[in-house]
């Protein structure tokens, strides 16, 4: 009697090599892998198809952002926290700036609040969008991807309006931020919202009842309620397993305790309960980006080191001769690079400090004052110099609770930046969420768990 | 539970091992001895009344250079814990010694202290005694150095490692 001849896989892998063989193999997926969104590596040991044993690698995107920011100045970081988390950059500076002035102790303008509110939530459906397409790409849901980036690109021609760039906004700044909205911006918002619920309607109909979908999503990926809160998971993951923390309604900031939105939670904590969080967050988000819109105060944007708002009509030349005078009052043409840096609409949208807030261009170009002003920003040594202490500030990130722990040691530059990323927890929690589940569902739970390398890796 | 209820429960029930307490814009934080870290941890978590169930964020900083403490204790260890039940924020530190940057682990209480605490380790050189596997994190292994502490200079360059041929 002769043995049957062996399999292509006990061939390929030696014999006895099926499942429950107990002999398994090491896979390493990553790091540069198209589902894995960015450069991380999942070294995985497979029985058969099943992960009996993973380990998650990070740190091939690490850029040394908490070290950048404390060799400049207090604004210097700005541009290093677009780079955090790159899919919704907006919310990273409007945190880091909120630590700082948390730290100042100064209080930004209500206009402020609102334009934060709004442009934070529009950069929260540009996160969602993207997290939601790309997962569902990945499990052969092309459709899906092309439409919500589409949606985006609506989006983000939005943030294109406002910032003058897409991606590396730089827009917040400590007391306010960098411009005032452009004119008929409410409608604009109102046209591309029209548009977003169009996409996430048809994704409803592709999407949440399908049967391929489902089949992939429904029960894979789960973590339990204590270990999501003992992994300190927050977001969307936290949502999905039934526990209603949002930053915005626990400490409210910005505009959020005066619009109305929900909290939706699940109660599974799965890749479909994830899916269902995030397709309800982007409604309310609209909802709270529409209401803050509607409420718009008018007034300053950014504020003084006391919390005043900024005149710099009224400081400039105040006891002084006043032969400056007509020369602040003459209009001056901005180049437009400098849109919406203009006198009237930088006093509505920063706060009235000029420790902390530069003097619009008019003033500085225009006064002996604005331009000393504008130099005491600026040159090193000087600068925006909080009090000696520590603050740490919580926001909303799309992902999860995004902190920013600022150390200041009184002089002009921050003495530690610490950034808690919102997406670290759930990755270290993801050989948890993956072990003992097949192979092919790392794909969509990697996927539900929206790693950004920008904020993971810093 | 207000800032001083929290530290009053703290300073209660470990006296002098609360070696400061503050309130500064709002923030909480107590500075713990290192022999009791553990245990005010576990405190913060278990005590009914505080019952912070989420280690929000663990992290460190290099007091080297910051004016007036520049002889002090080198480290400090900053723990972020956060209550979902009561909605507040306590900050415990502990503060370590360069020549001995120990101190024990939390990941009895909390598994993401795991992440955390490597992290800590591979960017300012602070072990954590009773961790299962303290690896860097972010930096590869062969890096030389923790890159956060306040006396390596940022443009310093270390050759790249590639895979091992």
């Amino acid at each position: 009697m002769s043995t049957p001849p062996p399999t292509t896989r006990e061939f390929m892998l030696g014999e006895g090599s099926g499942t429950g063989s107990g002999q398994t193999l090491q896979v390493g997926v990553g790091p540069a892998h198209p589902a894995m969104h960015g450069i991380i590596r999942i070294i995985t040991e497979i029985d058969g198809e099943f992960i009996r044993k993973a380990d998650v690698e990070i740190g091939y995107l690490h850029r040394a952002f908490e070290k950048d920011c404390e060799v400049g100045g207090y604004n210097n970081a700005i541009p290093y926290t677009d780079r955090l988390n790159y899919v919704s950059p907006l919310i990273n500076n409007f945190a880091y700036a909120s630590a700082v002035e948390k730290l100042l102790g100064i209080e930004v303008t209500e206009r402020c609040k609102f334009i934060r509110t709004a442009m934070a939530e529009i950069s929260r459906i540009c996160d969602h969008l993207t997290c939601v397409g790309a997962s569902a790409m990945e499990l052969g849901a092309f459709t899906v991807f092309l439409y919500m980036i589409k949606a985006r690109e609506f989006l983000w021609e939005l943030v294109e309006d406002v910032t003058g760039a897409r991606l590396t906004i730089s827009y917040g700044r400590v007391g306010g931020v960098k411009a005032d909205l452009p004119d008929g911006f409410a409608a604009k918002v109102s046209a591309a919202f029209k548009e977003t619920r169009g996409v996430l309607d048809e994704v409803h109909r592709l999407l949440t009842g399908n049967r391929i979908f489902l089949d992939r999503m429904v029960g894979v990926g789960a973590l339990s309620r204590e270990e999501t809160i003992g992994y300190a998971i927050t977001g969307p993951l936290l949502r999905a397993v039934g526990v209603a923390y949002d930053v915005r309604r626990a400490h409210p900031h910005w505009a959020y305790d005066r619009v109305e939105f929900e909290i939706p939670t699940q109660k599974d904590g799965d890749n479909y309960a994830r899916y269902l969080v995030r397709m309800a967050e982007m409604e309310q988000s609209m909802r709270i980006a529409e209401q803050a819109l509607a409420m718009m105060p008018g007034g300053p944007v950014n504020v003084d080191f006391e919390g005043r708002p900024i005149d710099p009509a009224a400081y400039v030349d105040q006891g002084k001769q006043g032969k400056t005078e007509g020369l602040l009052l003459l209009p001056i043409r901005l180049s437009p690079n400098l849109q919406g840096q203009s006198r009237e609409a930088l006093q509505q949208v920063n706060a009235a400090d000029k420790r902390v807030v530069l003097p619009p261009k008019e003033t500085a170009y225009g006064s002996i004052e604005g331009l000393m002003n504008h130099f005491m920003l600026i040159m090193e040594g000087y600068g925006i110099r909080p009090p000696k202490g520590e603050a740490y500030f919580a926001s909303e990130g799309a992902n999860g609770e995004l902190g920013f722990y600022v150390i200041s040691d009184g002089s002009d530059r921050p003495y530690r930046v610490r950034c808690r990323p919102p997406c670290l927890p759930p990755v270290a929690a993801l050989p948890r969420m993956i072990e003992g589940e097949q192979i092919a569902d790392l794909i969509p739970t990697f996927g539900s768990v929206n790693m950004i390398g920008g904020e993971l890796d810093r | 539970m207000t800032g001083e209820q929290i530290l009053r429960r703290l300073r209660d029930r470990f006296g002098s091992a609360i070696v400061e307490t503050h309130e500064f814009r709002e923030d909480t934080t107590a500075v713990v001895d290192r022999g009791s870290l553990v245990d005010a941890l576990r405190f913060c978590r278990d005590e009914p009344a505080l019952d912070c169930d989420m280690l929000t964020d663990l992290t460190a900083a290099d007091y080297l250079k910051y004016p007036g403490r520049e002889d002090g204790p080198r480290f400090e260890v900053v723990y972020q814990l956060f209550s979902l039940v009561h909605n507040h924020r306590v900050r415990l530190k502990v503060r370590v010694d360069e020549d001995d940057a120990v101190v024990p682990t939390a990941v009895g209480l909390w598994p993401i202290a795991n992440w955390l605490e490597r992290e800590v380790w591979d960017m300012f050189g602070v072990r954590f005694e009773g961790h299962p596997d303290l690896r860097r994190l972010l930096m590869y292994e062969e890096f030389v150095g923790h890159p956060l502490r306040k006396d390596y200079p940022i443009n310093r360059r270390q050759p790249l490692i590639g895979p091992k041929a």
